[in-house]
């Protein structure tokens, strides 16, 4: 609803976001695309047409299908702390309780702290077997502390993520049930539902679209994870810890295979492709309302 | 000065025809309503007017200069809106020297005008005010205090009243009323509510589906109604169409007959009914009867009648105001 | 109508909540009170809760490794690309917002769908066009790539507070003879002045965490805090009082603009989807 002269105007106004971010867009992945396919050693001057080769060997590579596998399970294990650590959460923080505000803040903390400190506090102060927190309380009871990041590498940097990601999930929960209206409570408790129904089938509902939301971007978020495995094992021992990211990094700036890795990111945005196009339509779904 | 033409003026939006063809002429100083059931196109038609829109085809005039092509900003009208609009972050001071603040009026001339305004309009102890502190009507008064300040060629409203009480609205109703009076200023003024229509304006513009049709003053559309529509949107409560037999006896489609020309009677009369609900206002009582063979009618009679629910009852049509249409629903005359 | 929740109901949900949230407040406090321990009391066993409020590692870790100068690098990157893209984002979510038109909706998901290409799958051709243009290592470059890279997420944010604008008090604007710059300077911008802060508070947040473009295109000069604290990885004798030091300097400002914008956080970061 408007005139000509101020659609016009609005093309204009549009132009400078529309034109950076297409180009940001189009000539790195074109470029990926284009070394994905030849053979290019920054530490050789020559380069050739490979064809698939790229692919076949980083999809050969013992280290890929570990590193898919860790993915996965850094992002699964992550999401299934933080949704059901999340829900739990949320609902006590609905709760009426003494300096809410404070508490509110302490627990969306962990979420401002850059990867790289998150997961040298972990590493260094909480999970060092020698001197660390967890360390000086399994002795405490008399039990062998545990060296973490040598023992159960991945499952280390999942605790660590999933640490900086609860407090995204409680808050967007949190939000979510604060829009639940009391009236609806009240008549599910007028209808007989004690507290357990009242939460299956009011609570829990009302939630599914903010829980479907918390998946999706925290799967884009973590489908990238770098920092914390770089700081904390640097991928190892052996490939134990490497995700996707950190094996692309690896390829591309360690072992300097620009086609290898511009391969393993060709991989890697399909991978992200797929988990995008559900999240688009969960958030488009919303604009029309 | 401030007559407004419009020349077939056509709009769509994106392939679909809102306003179809209107042409139409608002001398300078009237008083024009537009009005019609939601979605018929008067809001656009307004908005067209304003140059908030702009016309797929036809010409729009102002003093006979084409406007057409003309921003809002330059077209010299002021606009009061439903939602009254008003800047959130300003003052009451300052939303109504808004406009004089655009056009680079020296302060001091629109402090003036600004306080002249605030006087008429009963905002003076207010002017250091919010508008979020403002009551409804308060706020409908700022709205229409910047439309004053500007002078303008012209006053739209597009249903200025819609988000008030009803006891408020009678009130603002009457406040613009004699704020025309004493401007003398063209107004053009859209509303769905016909009662507004028939007690502000000087002349009634109906629309139905984007069309025009009819325009002329209150009376003229109350008593000639030029079709089944205006006919049955004119007029409270709504005129009482009958159809088949009835009609055919006085060589119609449709005949049509006011609740206040329908004469009730427990003894005789044209159609046999029995009475439905009674609606008892003190001064009048409607009537709801059940019309063998011809569905609900209403009736309108003076001071308190004691029919009961259920009871028999005749009703008659008052000869010399039977409405006649056609098939298409235009007026037979 | 709220009811009257027993005071004992209420005190156990309260001692509940306030272990949950000092448990996962716990590391970043530890952090804080390590900083002003000596490097013996950090390791000491038992542990040592009260430090012996000592800022010597504040010192050591500005003097050895020239702190400040990675601390304005964050402020440099995170403020500039925040309001580089804020330039850029207002005129087109104000066109967006107030315009509308059929294909809005698609432009604004593509633009969203930009933030959804993983970063790893285009780090080689950016680290050479880096590499070739000189911007490797470089304030900059850094600059352009997060502005990039948050572009879509501050249009987003700005889109959904214009349009909670109400459309009628722009076009009152235009009628009471406002021309476009006076539109947006006198109405739009004034109205508007609490989402783009929280937008620019959000984006700054965001920028400054950023974690896998500053340390793949940085060295030793242009590197931010995320750089430089990830040097500390290689374990290397004594020194959790120093890394405490730094991490806590590192994530101090953060932390307070974090606990200003929380109102706005979940709208900003589900792209209002859950508000």
């Amino acid at each position: 609803m408007a005139t000509r002269e101020s659609r016009t105007l609005a093309r204009i106004m549009m132009a400078p976001s529309v034109i950076v971010l297409l180009i940001w867009m189009i000539v790195p992945l074109v470029l990926t695309l284009w070394f994905s396919f030849q053979n290019y050693n920054l530490l050789n001057p020559i380069t050739s047409f490979a064809g698939l080769l790229n692919y076949q060997f980083f999809v050969t590579d013992p280290a890929f299908l570990q590193s898919i596998g860790n993915t996965l399970l850094l992002v699964g294990g992550v999401l299934l702390i933080t949704v059901v650590g999340g829900i739990l959460l949320a609902l006590l923080l609905d709760q009426p309780i003494f300096g809410q505000g404070i508490v509110r803040i302490l627990v969306i903390s962990p979420f401002f702290i850059m990867p790289p400190v998150a997961a040298l506090i972990w590493k260094n102060m909480l999970m060092h077997p020698g001197y660390g927190i967890f360390a000086r309380i399994a002795e405490t009871f008399g039990f062998q502390p545990v060296d973490w990041f040598a023992q159960f590498p991945l499952f280390s940097i999942i605790l660590i993520v999933a640490w900086q990601w609860l407090p995204f999930a409680t808050l967007i929960l949190l939000t979510a049930l604060q829009s639940l209206s009391e009236e609806q409570k009240e008549a599910a408790e007028m209808d007989g539902a004690n507290a357990l129904r009242r939460f299956i089938y009011i609570v829990l509902p009302h939630l599914a679209r903010a829980i479907t939301v918390v998946i999706l971007i925290q799967t884009i978020f973590l489908l990238g994870i770098f920092a914390e495995v770089l700081v904390t094992t640097n991928g190892g021992p052996g490939y134990n810890s490497t995700n996707l990211a950190f094996l692309v990094y690896r390829t591309a700036l360690l072992s300097f295979d620009v086609g290898g890795a511009s391969a393993g990111g060709v991989i890697a945005v399909i991978l992200a492709n797929i988990v995008a196009i559900f999240l688009m339509r969960a958030v488009g779904r919303n604009l029309d309302a | 000065m401030g007559s407004i033409t419009l020349e077939h003026v056509h709009k769509s939006f994106g392939g679909h025809p809102v306003i179809p063809d209107a042409s139409l002429q608002i001398e300078d100083g009237e008083f024009v309503v537009f009005v019609g059931p939601s979605g018929c196109g008067k809001s656009t038609l307004l908005r067209l007017i304003a140059g908030l829109e702009d016309t797929t085809s036809g010409i729009i005039r102002l003093d006979g200069e084409d406007v057409t092509d003309q921003g809002p900003a330059s077209r010299g009208l002021a606009m009061v809106f439903q939602s009254y609009a008003l800047y959130p972050h300003m003052t009451v001071r300052q939303n109504i020297g808004f406009p004089l603040k655009m056009a680079n009026t020296d302060k001091a001339t629109a402090e003036r005008k600004v306080a002249d305004a605030a006087r008429v309009l009963n905002l003076t102890d207010y002017l250091d005010r919010k508008p979020r502190e403002l009551s409804g009507g308060q706020r409908q008064r700022v709205a229409i205090g910047r439309a004053i300040v500007r002078q303008p060629k012209a006053f739209l409203f597009d249903e200025p009243l819609s988000n008030l009480d009803a006891a408020l609205r009678v009130n603002m109703r009457i406040e613009i009323t004699e704020l025309h009076q004493q401007l003398k200023t063209t107004m053009v003024y859209v509303t769905h509510d016909q009662v507004e229509a028939m007690t502000m304006a000087d002349k009634i513009v109906v629309l139905n589906a984007g069309r025009i049709e009819q325009v002329g003053s209150p009376m003229e559309l109350y008593r000639n109604p030029a079709n089944k529509f205006v006919a049955g949107f004119i007029g409270s409560p709504r005129m009482n169409f009958l159809e088949g037999p009835a009609a055919d006896k006085y060589r119609a489609a449709t005949i049509g007959v006011r609740p206040e020309h329908m004469r009730i009677s427990r003894e005789s009369g044209e159609w046999a009914g029995r009475v439905g609900v009674a609606e008892h206002l003190g001064s009048d009582t409607f009537f709801h009867i059940h019309v063998d063979g011809a569905g609900m009618q209403t009736v309108r009679t003076e001071g308190e009648k004691d029919f009961a629910p259920g009871d028999p009852v005749w009703l008659s049509p008052d000869p010399s105001h039977i409405y006649r249409f056609d098939q298409s629903g235009l007026a037979l005359r | 109508m709220a009811r009257q929740v027993s005071t004992r109901r209420k005190l156990a949900f309260t001692a509940l909540a306030w272990i949950v949230a000092l448990i996962l407040f716990f590391p970043i406090l530890w952090t804080i009170l390590t900083s002003f321990k000596t490097e013996q009391e950090a390791i000491a066993s038992p542990p040592m809760i009260i430090p012996s409020w000592t800022i010597e590692n504040y010192i050591e870790v500005q003097i050895r490794s020239d702190y400040f100068r990675h601390f304005f690098n964050s402020v440099w990157i995170s403020v500039g690309s925040t309001l580089i893209a804020l330039l850029i984002a207002i005129p087109s979510a104000w066109a967006m917002a107030f315009t509308p038109t059929p294909r809005t909706k698609d432009v604004l998901m593509w633009m969203l769908s930009t933030k959804m290409m993983p970063a790893v799958g285009v780090l080689v051709p950016m680290y050479l066009i880096f590499r070739d243009t000189g911007a490797l290592d470089t304030v900059w470059g850094l600059t352009i790539v997060l502005t990039l890279i948050n572009l879509p997420i501050v249009i987003w944010m700005l889109y959904t507070y214009f349009r909670e604008i109400p459309v009628d008090i722009l076009e009152a604007a235009r009628m009471d003879g406002a021309i476009l710059w006076k539109e947006l300077v006198y109405v739009l911008v004034p109205m508007a002045v609490p989402g783009i802060a929280s937008t620019l508070l959000l984006n700054v947040i965001l920028a400054w965490n950023e974690a896998f473009w500053t340390i793949n295109l940085t060295a030793s000069k242009a590197a931010p805090l995320t750089a430089f604290i990830s040097s500390f990885s290689s374990p290397q004798g004594l020194f959790w009082a120093k890394l405490s030091a730094a991490s806590t300097l590192a994530i101090a400002p953060i932390l307070v603009l974090g606990w200003l914008s929380q109102k706005q956080l979940v709208r900003g970061l589900t792209f209002g989807a859950v508000k």
